[in-house]
């Protein structure tokens, strides 16, 4: 088997996407991992919607409080020149397109941008969407993180979302654990692949068509 | 004199009724209004159609509402937690009725009642499961689904001072949903750290103005 990238250099590659100045949210899971590779001397935004800009990292223990959270319910902090608002601000900021990026995760993503992440569609599943379906389609770039298939070896990225939708077309970019591929109206253009796969070890592992970047 | 303030959280919540819509601030735990809904769990209303985010985290609050049977009907974005066992436990026995929306569609649905409107087009949810059965609009092309406001008779919010005029400032992502819902419902009863005289809240900073709260009360004696 191939080199595939790690959870790390996942967070780390979606990063460096990242540029100074931007507005970003960056959703539950693996995509909070990518906080943590946000170069030191670049001033990003990061936006929570459960009502804060300017988002910190978690506070030390016993500094927690409880009014000061994210969208994931963690602590967190406040960044010096940080701000507050309410919720039907917070989502104008992500419905009226302000924010610069969103990263998300996923459970599909078809070949023209579709997304899937709220729910699995399981009959006895409790539905549960939070922010999801606003977030995927007020961004003006959408980034997705995930692993390239499931646990079983099914290709995550896939012709036609088999899942119930999140969003329609509203993807821009997939960095997965193989590969980095951008949505284009042509199809899914490969940029990047992880060292030493091949285009078509990578097609092998994805039902949906490729083009080689 | 006008004054706002109530002397006990029961006096507050005294005349919430059998079948009532009632709003709930809070995202998960900040900005819950625990002593109100201590207090309505105490005073004993029942059938009642809940407005918040979530549907109750662990065992207090609106999860102690929701396992006493106070609650016919649920609106919110985010029922399924790890903590949510009493929803999910009644949903799956069929005895709690669920509308689920969007978050961003939930708040502006709040705001939207408050603000006097009728409904709006909104691109959350297009395509979804969750538009369906909803009319549809396409503008300057992109589509639109339609959403309806959220009215309530009451809604308990949680503020960190207010003053017997009823203006009110929150504390840190404690305000999420607290200014949205004051908006929209027939009486609003804010649970406040501390009643404040006229005068101290600096204007430029008041969030919610007194015009939306109907009643303010200490959280705890």
């Amino acid at each position: 088997m191939s080199n595939r990238y790690t959870r790390d250099q996942m967070a780390a590659r979606v990063a460096q996407d990242i540029p100074e100045g931007a507005y970003v949210n960056l959703g539950i899971g693996l995509p909070t991992k990518v906080a943590n590779y946000l170069p030191t001397d670049r001033e990003v935004f990061l936006h929570s919607e459960n009502g804060l800009l300017g988002m910190g990292p978690a506070p030390a223990a016993g500094e927690e409080d409880e009014d000061l959270i994210n969208a994931g319910k963690q602590p967190v902090t406040l960044l010096t020149g940080g701000a507050f608002f309410h919720h039907a601000d917070s989502f104008a900021m992500m419905r009226g397109g302000h924010l610069d990026v969103c990263v998300l995760g996923a459970f599909q993503v078809s070949a023209t941008g579709d997304l899937a992440n709220w729910h699995t569609g399981a009959p006895d599943a409790i539905p549960a969407v939070g922010g999801a379906m606003d977030l995927a389609l007020g961004a003006k770039q959408v980034f997705v993180m995930m692993e390239h298939q499931t646990k079983t070896g099914e290709s995550k990225i896939v012709e036609t979302c088999t899942y119930p939708l999140t969003a329609m077309a509203c993807v821009s970019r997939i960095y997965t654990d193989m590969a980095v591929l951008d949505v284009t109206p042509k199809g899914l253009l490969v940029r990047e692949m992880a060292p030493g796969l091949t285009f078509e070890e990578l097609q092998a592992a994805t039902v949906a068509p490729l083009l080689k970047g | 004199m006008i004054d706002k303030t109530f002397e006990t959280l029961q006096s507050a919540v005294a005349d919430i009724f059998d079948g009532a819509t009632v709003m709930i601030g809070g995202f998960g735990n900040a900005g819950m209004p625990s002593a109100l809904i201590d207090a309505l769990l105490d005073q004993g209303a029942r059938e009642l159609t809940v407005v918040n985010n979530n549907a109750g985290n662990g065992e207090t609050g609106l999860a102690a509402l929701i396992k006493a049977r106070r609650v016919r009907k649920i609106i919110c974005s985010f029922p399924r937690q790890a903590d949510s066992h009493h929803f999910d436990a009644l949903y799956r026995a069929g005895e709690i009725e669920l509308e689920l929306t969007p978050q961003g569609n939930l708040a502006e649905r709040i705001r939207a009642a408050g603000a006097g409107i009728g409904g709006f087009f909104t691109p959350t949810g297009y395509g979804t499961d969750l538009a369906k059965g909803k009319e549809t609009r396409l503008i300057n092309g992109r589509n639109y689904v339609l959403e309806s406001p959220i009215h309530a008779d009451f809604a308990l919010i949680k503020a960190l001072h207010g003053d017997r005029w009823g203006n009110l400032v929150y504390r840190k992502t404690a305000r999420n949903f607290g200014p949205i819902m004051a908006m929209a419902a027939k009486t609003t009863i804010a649970q406040v750290q501390q009643v404040v005289e006229l005068g101290q809240l600096d204007p430029e900073v008041i969030v919610t103005p007194g015009i939306f709260v109907q009643r303010v009360v200490k959280e705890a004696a």
